[in-house]
């Protein structure tokens, strides 16, 4: 028999309910800002200047999207396989480990050179970290969900061991590897737009943004346009139809974890080689865990990765200049408005829907019946 | 059509509900799901101490009425009587506060708990169980004796056959005190012994004073069972008849709104060499308990082998196991000259084996995805779309509507999403898809469960030309007039063995026999 809530049209689907769900969560957060005594409104107006208002705060915020973009990715890899990867995290320390290695290796070396051998290297280093939470779910039916958290802190204890004891410079406090030579780091874009009269500032933002919009390219190819993105899909929706269909979901689990993991580590080319050009610890920041919630906003489809990756990336440079402008809202306050809009933008994605369904419904009776 | 239709007002038989107000009034009940009109201005009245009989197509709102009378849903326009009174159902515990009682097509049982649990379950009247128990065993062993409803309260359901799990629903009812019980589709999993079981309770119900609604698409039982019969088309109650001033053909007649034909015109059969043959196997589950108990069969090319049985004997094992889903613990099983017992689905497919699966739902198809990426389940390596890196959409959308339009898929849109076509239209995506290849031979589960009746004739013609093709098919269905109607041989299958063999002509009480696992003895206290 027919479900009470039939499906919305795509345009509700796709714009009008996360469009919703961001203003409940702007409104909650608004009354927040309120309750500490300051006005919402002024400070989304300075929010939104900080990260888009000039040159040096885009620049600021595309880097923050970027890796958002590849964790975000990331997540969505995995949930259409049916799989909740908490592990980006993770995978993207190991990453950078990845990076760092080759880049201590042939340190000295032009970046263009290295970069090719670096994204591989992140890839692979990600991919390897995930694998093993992958084998355990294909092969013993550990969930994922525990295995990839282990795995986070296992990166992150690991890291402090290799920092201190293996990698760490003779005779420094701090646990982090020596900085590359100039050569092998990437050129910052401020490198080729200041010159052209864009004032790109002291802004990170380098070329591994265009490498974040061509993986969300490669990712929407194989989710919708390859055999295996159909089996990956088949097994993600229904795990029983997948066997009937042939497939060994156990090996799609794998393959889903390995390129999930991949994209996971790539996020730290952006990072290591690209801004801090040295490994150290947590240079990760949380963006794995903010993967999780740009996947949901995104409803796991690559271009609204991209967009929600952009609204965080927005949240982090807007949130960093609020904090420095009005010192009553506190870097912690702008981590409770993310915190707002995570759940209400992937929480409770569904708050809305049943609503909005019958809204559409009684419009589209009475549609019918004039 | 609707000219045969008759006046509501029926000449009222039972002398002493001739008293008694309607046990339920529907007067002009109207439900509408978006642009779905499921309930169009229903009046129904059923009479207090009758049996009613309500039958319909899927999809034809007999549900979604019941529904409304159980508190799932609300009426958009419309009202309930009850016993002569308007009565606001806004949840099922009003509904039971009401006397209705409802015993889902799907048990609403915890298995792991005992039968005298589950009765209390809700019903618990006091803090502590001890007092509650008692009072409920008592009551239990007073139904037990007034309406044939035996069941040994302290055993655990999960143990039950489904015919006494059904009685445990049953139970729960009266026990909350139901006048009024509403039983949707409840003879889908019983065998013939158990329905006639089932029959003598609603007599004795009836004979007590209770109303019974009876929703089912199953002709003959309506027939054997009702005092009146109420046929719903597309949301609307088309008839309403004093079972006896009626017939199947012209119930029938009434579900689809135009003449079906119930009989399958098939010429005798032909049948060639062995295409499959299964020889010993046994399967066991993960406990290790078997499923399949030492099954030899074989099916040759040009001939239909029906396999019946009341579902869950392992029949849904047998089938699984020869399309290399599940793996044998013994035996073998051929596929022409080629032994496929260790092969994988895929690679058994390649080999010429197309399997209809029973649960399109779980099985079959993946519901979220659009009609033709349903259409390449288990073909995602066809050539035809499968030859570069990437998918060949172009080519899959133009297979899909060539397809959709020759095996009469409504409406033929390939881009629309699986779930939003109706079960017989699923059905024929799949069919579409199995058959478009020419497989050597066919196995099909249940291959019209939950169809309406005009697909039904549609996917029967189709597995009867595959048949004249010279394929070979193995049918299961829970529908032995199904399995009769098709089938050249009918094996019976019952706790994992088959139990009999013999041609469709054998007389239905000769089938429900061997389907219990008993030949010549009486078809007392069948298992399922």
């Amino acid at each position: 028999m027919s479900a009470p809530h039939r499906d919305l049209p795509p345009l509700v689907d796709y714009v009008v309910v996360p469009f919703l769900n961001l203003a409940v969560a702007f409104l909650v957060a608004g009354l927040v800002v309120l309750a500490i005594g300051e006005n919402p409104l002024q400070a989304v107006a300075i929010m939104l200047h900080g990260a888009l208002g000039y040159p040096e705060g885009v620049g600021f915020t595309l880097y923050y999207t970027t890796g958002f973009v590849f964790t975000g990715l990331s997540v969505a890899v995995a949930f259409h396989a049916g799989l909740f990867n908490i592990g980006s995290e993770g995978q993207a320390t190991l990453g950078g480990l990845g990076v760092a290695l080759l880049c201590l290796t042939f340190d000295g070396a032009p970046w263009w050179l290295v970069l090719p051998f670096a994204l591989a290297a992140s890839a692979l280093f990600g991919a390897a970290w995930a694998f093993v939470p992958a084998w355990l779910q294909a092969r013993r039916g550990s969930h994922i969900v525990i295995t990839t958290i282990m795995f986070n802190y296992l990166a992150a204890t690991l890291m402090v061991w290799l920092l201190v004891e293996v990698l760490g410079q003779p005779g420094s406090m701090s646990p982090e590897t020596k900085t590359f030579e100039e050569a092998t780091r990437l050129p910052f874009l401020r490198d080729f737009l200041t010159p052209l009269g864009i004032d790109l500032g002291q802004s990170p933002v380098n070329p591994m943004v265009f490498v974040a919009l061509l993986s969300a390219v490669f990712v929407w190819l194989l989710i919708w346009r390859t055999r295996f993105g159909f089996e990956l899909r088949t097994v993600g929706q229904n795990p029983t139809a997948a066997v009937y269909a042939g497939i060994d979901p156990g090996n799609i689990v794998i393959a889903a974890m390995l390129i999930s993991g991949g994209l996971s580590g790539l996020m730290a080319v952006n990072e290591v080689m690209g801004v801090q050009h040295r490994l150290l610890l947590e240079f990760v920041a949380g963006a794995g865990f903010v993967g999780i919630a740009v996947a949901l906003m995104g409803r796991s489809h690559p271009f609204g990765v991209v967009l929600s990756a952009l609204l965080f990336g927005i949240l982090y440079q807007g949130g960093a200049e609020l904090a420095f402008e009005k010192p009553s809202i506190s870097r912690d306050m702008i981590v409770v408005i993310q915190a707002l809009v995570i759940l209400f933008a992937g929480a409770l994605e569904h708050m809305f829907r049943p609503a909005l369904g019958r809204l559409f419904a009684r419009a589209e009776t009475a549609g019918g019946r004039a | 059509m609707q000219g045969s239709v008759r006046p509501q007002s029926v000449p009222t038989s039972i002398p002493p509900a001739a008293e008694r107000p309607p046990a339920i009034e529907f007067v002009g009940i109207d439900k509408r799901f978006g642009a779905n009109h499921a309930n169009r201005n229903i009046h129904l009245t059923i009479r207090a101490g009758s049996i009613h009989g309500l039958v319909g197509e899927n999809g034809a709102g007999k549900s979604t009425l019941m529904s409304i009378l159980y508190g799932f849903y609300q009426a958009d326009r419309g009202e309930i009587r009850v016993n002569g009174r308007r009565t606001a159902i806004r949840s099922s515990a009003q509904a039971i506060a009401a006397g209705i009682g409802m015993v889902h097509q799907q048990f609403m049982l915890v298995d792991t708990m005992t039968v005298l649990e589950n009765v209390l379950l809700g019903a618990e009247g006091s803090a502590t169980l001890g007092p509650a128990e008692k009072r409920a065993r008592a009551v239990l062993a007073r139904l037990a004796s007034d309406y044939e409803l035996e069941v040994d309260p302290d055993a655990t359901v999960a143990d039950l056959s489904v015919g006494e799990q059904q009685r445990v629903e049953i139970l729960k009812t009266l026990y909350r005190g139901a006048e009024i019980l509403i039983l949707d589709e409840p003879t889908a999993v019983l065998t013939p012994a158990e329905v006639e079981h089932l029959f003598r309770i609603l007599r004795r119900l009836q004979g007590e004073g209770k109303t019974v609604v009876v929703i089912t698409h199953k002709l003959k039982e309506i027939m054997a069972v009702t005092d009146e019969v109420s046929v719903m088309r597309k949301g609307e109650i088309v008839a309403t008849w004093p079972t006896a001033d009626t017939s199947v053909e012209s119930l029938a007649q009434a579900m689809v709104g135009r003449r079906v034909l119930l009989e399958v015109e098939k010429g005798p059969s032909v049948p060639g060499a062995v295409e499959l043959a299964v020889e010993h196997l046994t399967l066991r589950d993960k406990r290790g308990v078997i499923q399949v108990d030492d099954v030899s069969l074989e099916v040759r090319a040009g001939e239909i082998v029906g396999i019946a049985g009341v579902a869950g004997n392992g029949q849904s094992e047998l089938l699984e196991a020869i399309a290399g889903i599940r793996h044998a613990a013994s035996g073998a099983i051929r596929l022409g000259e080629i032994e496929i017992t260790r092969l994988d689905p895929s690679e058994i497919r390649d080999l010429g084996l197309a399997h209809i699966p029973e649960d399109r739902h779980r099985m079959g198809l993946v519901l979220s995805f659009s009609a033709e990426e349903n259409l390449m389940l288990g073909y995602q390596d066809d050539p035809r779309w499968a030859k570069g890196l990437l998918l060949d959409t172009s080519a899959l959308r133009t297979t899909a509507e060539a397809e959709f339009v020759e095996f009469d898929v409504r409406p033929p849109e390939p881009a629309q999403r699986t779930a939003l076509f109706s079960g017989g239209n699923q059905q024929k995506i799949i069919l579409a898809r199995e058959i478009d290849r020419e497989p050597k031979v066919l196995i099909v589960g249940q291959p019209t469960r939950g169809v309406d009746i005009g697909a039904i004739e549609a996917i029967h013609r189709r597995l009867i030309e595959m048949r004249d093709a010279g394929r070979a098919i193995l049918l299961v269905s829970a529908e032995l007039d199904e399995i009769r109607s098709l089938s050249d041989r009918i094996l019976c299958m019952c706790q994992g063995r088959i139990t009999g063999e013999c041609r469709p002509e054998t007389s239905e009480a000769e089938i429900g026999m061997m389907m219990a696992g008993l030949s010549g003895t009486a078809a007392k206290g069948a298992t399922a």
